[in-house]
């Protein structure tokens, strides 16, 4: 057999690093019990597959190989650290159970997948500290080295380091089990599996465009991860929504900011430079989930996005409809946050007076005292309703708590708008 | 695994005996739980924490200070040590001791073996 081309085989390893890292690690987890073992045997696969795979050719079932490579590295270590036999009984009878690589027969997919939807879960245990669920689910499930992870959340390595440390140390001390939840455990603990992976879009989503590049693909794990998640979760409505939401979110990432690095609000983006693809992949996931009848905050709020991708330009959005999908999220997730942005679809929908009037309530209620999109919304309702001189001093109030550089700039912008006006 | 529950309470709430925990109803679905399945390896009430005397030594000179070792909303009413399979199964426990019921809380902490 002709060598393969070294080039090409790089590439081969790569995609197949994409694909099947997180299931490989996941299934030596589940082997040897032992994460730090599990991480390194993975490596040693995927350095073994770049020599042997330009010799032997790109085997039919990547992930299978890998596999089953990562697996008998783990035998051989083990073997030499001479641990115990029945350990190595179960670890070498496990190794054989592993489908032959060439099976075109797919039904072995779910024992591998399960393994990953284990990891997940075990990752996001609630007993492990949020920012440990986050950097453990990119490290082991997404493939991402410490360094990176560090980078992307603007940590020094060693914090980063000993965070992943300190997790799989917790997990094996305090008896996290590594296993999908029980049925009764099940919906909570979904919740947090699809919450710590919100997160990570959200971090992602919050660096600009001048931001690491790492710190940005945040992003595209989030969206990979929450692909994996709806795939082994099909009958979890909300697994579908949050993915739907991603998208959707995603579709729009690269013009809320202008070439200067200018905030540019929902009504002034360029709807042609949407990615359309990603928009309409979130529609179509989103009706699926809304098929099954049981809605949630993620589907919801992937609905509302959708409000916005749907409609051709700002002017054609269905406020009205936006403002009722705020008023059923609340129902899911009673936040002032959420009552802010209902308020400001209503005072899009009903007019600037009926956002006023629900912005005056929690006002008074004082919980987002300090948040600058308080005054700030309340400025722009003000300033939409003709009241400059008010808006004025609402956008001065909002400018005093506003800490982003770019919504800063923005922010002054309408306020030089409304001095001049 | 091996857990110990610290059993925590309100300073300001009740402070139930032995011999009343053992007769309310309250506590009965847990103490049935844990004795049918024999999970608990060990266990002890507490005085309260106004009992407390706190022991530190420095240099040679031995320091007491009335009350305990920390000065907190809640004290520590009473531990139990458990064996159960994992932090799941102790969570589960725990989330239904009358103490994290009736706003307390209870600590989880693997026996370092």
């Amino acid at each position: 057999m002709t060598e393969l081309d070294a080039e090409e085989v790089e590439e081969a390893v790569a995609a197949a690093f994409r694909e099947e890292w997180g299931q490989v690690v996941a299934t030596l987890i589940r082997v040897t019990g032992d994460w730090d073992l599990a991480e390194e045997c993975a490596q040693d696969a995927f350095a073994q597959a770049l020599d042997r795979w330009r010799r032997d050719g790109i085997p039919r079932r990547p992930g299978a190989w890998l596999t089953t490579t990562a697996r008998h590295r783990a035998l051989d270590v083990l073997r030499r650290e001479a641990v115990g036999a029945a350990k190595l009984r179960e670890v070498a009878v496990l190794a054989r159970d592993e489908p032959p690589y060439e099976s075109e027969d797919d039904s072995g997919d779910s024992g591998v997948h399960d393994d990953r939807l284990r990891l997940i879960f075990t990752c996001c245990h609630p007993a492990l500290p949020i920012e440990a669920r986050v950097a453990l689910t990119l490290r082991t499930l997404a493939g991402l080295t410490t360094p990176e992870i560090a980078r992307a959340f603007l940590v020094p390595e060693a914090t980063m380091a000993q965070r992943l440390v300190r997790a799989k140390k917790k997990i094996r001390n305090a008896g996290i089990p590594y296993r999908v939840p029980p049925a009764h455990l099940l919906p909570e603990r979904t919740t947090g599996v699809l919450g710590v992976i919100y997160l990570l879009f959200n971090e992602g989503y919050a660096a600009t465009s001048g931001a690491d590049l790492v710190r940005r693909n945040l992003c595209a794990e989030a969206v990979r991860l929450a692909r994996v998640l709806a795939r082994l979760m099909p009958d979890e409505p909300e697994a579908l929504g949050l993915l739907a939401l991603l998208l959707l979110h995603d579709a729009r990432r690269d013009t809320r900011v202008d070439a200067a690095g200018e905030l540019v609000t929902l009504e002034d983006q360029d709807r042609t430079a949407w990615n359309h693809a990603e928009a309409d992949e979130g529609e179509a996931l989103l009706r699926t989930a809304l098929r099954r009848g049981r809605p949630g905050p993620y589907q919801i709020q992937a609905a509302i996005a959708a409000c916005h991708t749907t409609a051709a330009t700002a002017e054609e959005t269905d406020w009205a409809d936006i403002a009722a999908l705020y008023g059923e999220l609340l129902r899911f997730v009673p936040s002032a946050v959420v009552r802010l942005n209902r308020a400001v679809a209503v005072g899009v929908a009903d007019g600037p007076e009926a956002g006023l009037a629900l912005l005056a309530e929690l006002e008074q209620e004082g919980e987002l005292a300090g948040y600058h999109l308080l005054p700030a919304t309340r400025a722009d309702l003000l300033r939409r309703s003709g009241r400059t001189k008010e808006a004025a001093e609402a956008y001065e109030r909002a400018l005093e708590l506003v800490e982003n550089d770019a919504e800063r700039r923005f922010l002054e912008r309408r306020l030089a708008e409304c001095r001049s006006a | 695994m091996k857990y110990v529950l610290f059993i925590c309470t309100p300073v300001d709430g009740e402070e139930l005996s032995p011999a009343e925990i053992a007769e309310d109803p309250r506590f009965a679905s847990y103490i049935d739980e844990v004795r049918s399945r024999d999970i608990v390896k060990g266990g002890a009430r507490l005085r309260p924490h106004t009992d407390a005397t706190t022991v530190r030594v420095q240099g040679d000179e031995v320091l007491l200070s009335d009350g305990p070792f920390i000065e907190s909303k809640e004290y520590v009413a009473g531990i139990d040590i458990i064996e159960v399979a994992d932090l799941d199964e102790a969570i589960s426990l725990a989330s239904r001791h009358p103490a994290a019921l009736a706003g307390g809380s209870v600590e989880v902490r693997p026996v370092w073996e």
